[in-house]
């Protein structure tokens, strides 16, 4: 094996530059698409659980569009077609004079992705609580609305913690796609690294080891969540 | 809106079939090997002396931390450097997936190997068989079969990770989509395509895996 070593070379400018402003780009797009994953996977997974059939067939046909087309395609969707599909002016105005437009569409699109497998969590969440609560509260005269509010979504939120922990690591990772539409987060500055210097192991490796670490990070914030709001006197650890 | 010409689509149905046929021998060879080397991995996890256990556990973790396209870069830029000649992206890729995937493989199988009874382990040490043999001809094949609904939903998540190859230029289905997709200049009606036939795939693959998993729990 032909390879001439140069570890010196992360730590020189520009590259030492390249590869935070790359940690930089991915903690943006993966914490927006986050909270955006969050707000819709929430619901969505809340809406699979209600008695309407409607609600259901909604949340169903959500979950099912976005887990069956490979997110790689999905970002191309959102960036290449989506623009061209929307009304005159917005669509004119998105193409022409929106700033950033590649970071703007990779977190909509990983977002409404994560938001899917989110949604299947929660609703795991809702129902693994059991039909005893749920009947419980109508029984004492609780509504819908109120059953959700007071018994199920604090007991289910408990629950979703190690998966949705799980749904942090993935959303970190797979923001790695955004640098197919162009945004330069780690695993796109760690190439462009690569290209300008030929050190490829190096650069992989700094990326990677940046990669476990932001790994590790999101769970030892995960635990301590789920310590905090842990209930007394039931299995999970306190 | 521009209007949709779908012709051109139709024109490239031959290259585009190509390119899925390469997806399809991609991610049926990876998941035969993930699912053997992943297997492998889980039952080295569970009953091998603890330091080469500990190093099974690492592997797992360790893939499992970092994103996909990480490893599939990985192996386009090592295995020519080992082998010290170009091997083409499908070898690559195909050797970056099989490893990739059997650290998922081998949580599920470790999961299905810990959910059979402890007495089938000890029965068949008990007539004899050495660990080796129970493994074989005991534990592995009940694990697989209850596990199977989750491997063949892990590989269906694979089919959909196979599109990921577009980033070393190997063409699949992706790659040729996005190929003449740019030659043709019919972005959209390309990518439009492109979602429909991941949708057809992935969701009636994924409606056979459930009608399996109903027809076993109520066997």
């Amino acid at each position: 094996m032909q390879y001439r070593w140069n570890w010196s070379i992360l730590f020189v400018e520009p590259y030492f530059g390249w590869l935070l402003a790359g940690v930089t780009w991915t903690l943006l797009v993966a914490g927006a698409a986050w909270i955006i994953a969050l707000a819709i996977g929430c619901t969505v997974g809340v809406l699979s659980t209600l008695p309407s059939r409607t609600a259901r067939l909604i949340a169903t046909a959500y979950v099912d569009l976005f887990r069956n087309i490979p997110l790689l395609l999905q970002l191309f969707l959102w960036y290449f077609v989506l623009p061209e599909l929307l009304p005159g002016s917005f669509g004119l105005w998105i193409k022409r004079d929106l700033p950033m437009p590649e970071y703007w569409f990779s977190v909509a699109g990983l977002g409404c992705f994560t938001a899917a497998r989110v949604a299947e969590q929660v609703r795991a969440g809702i129902e693994s609580i059991g039909a005893g609560q749920r009947m419980a509260a109508a029984a004492m005269g609780f509504t819908v609305a109120q059953a959700y509010r007071y018994i199920l979504l604090p007991l289910a939120a408990r629950n979703v913690l190690p998966p949705l922990t799980s749904e942090a690591l993935n959303i970190i990772k797979n923001s790695s796609l955004a640098l197919t539409i162009g945004v330069l987060e780690l695993t796109g500055q760690s190439r462009q690294i690569e290209a300008s210097t030929f050190q490829g192991i190096e650069a992989l490796t700094a990326a990677t080891v940046i990669y476990v670490m932001l790994t590790l990070c999101v769970i030892v914030v995960m635990r301590a969540v789920e310590r905090r709001v842990s209930i007394p006197g039931t299995l999970g650890r306190g | 809106m521009r209007n949709l010409d779908w012709s051109a689509v139709v024109h490239a149905l031959p290259f585009l079939w190509q390119g899925l046929q390469t997806s399809f021998v991609l991610v049926a060879l990876a998941m035969a090997g993930g699912i053997l080397l992943g297997t492998m991995i889980a039952v080295v996890r569970l009953s091998a002396p603890r330091p080469v256990a500990a190093l099974a556990a690492g592997y797992v973790n360790g893939l499992r931390s970092i994103p996909l396209i990480m490893v599939i870069f990985w192996f386009y830029l090592l295995v020519p450097l080992f082998i010290g000649r170009p091997v083409g992206a499908f070898t690559s890729a195909l050797i970056a997936f099989t490893l990739f995937e059997a650290a998922y493989y081998a949580e599920i199988m470790r999961a299905g190997i810990n959910g059979i009874s402890r007495g089938q382990m000890a029965a068949a040490l008990a007539i004899g068989m050495t660990g080796m043999q129970a493994y074989r001809y005991v534990v592995l094949p009940q694990a697989l079969r209850r596990m199977a609904p989750i491997l063949l939903t892990q590989s269906i998540a694979l089919f959909q990770d196979s599109s990921l190859v577009y980033v070393i230029g190997l063409h699949d289905f992706m790659t040729s989509i996005g190929i003449v997709a740019n030659r043709e200049a019919r972005l959209i009606e390309f990518y439009l395509f492109a979602a429909l036939v991941y949708f057809a795939i992935c969701f009636s693959a994924s409606r056979a895996v459930k009608r399996l998993q109903h027809r076993m729990l109520t066997a």
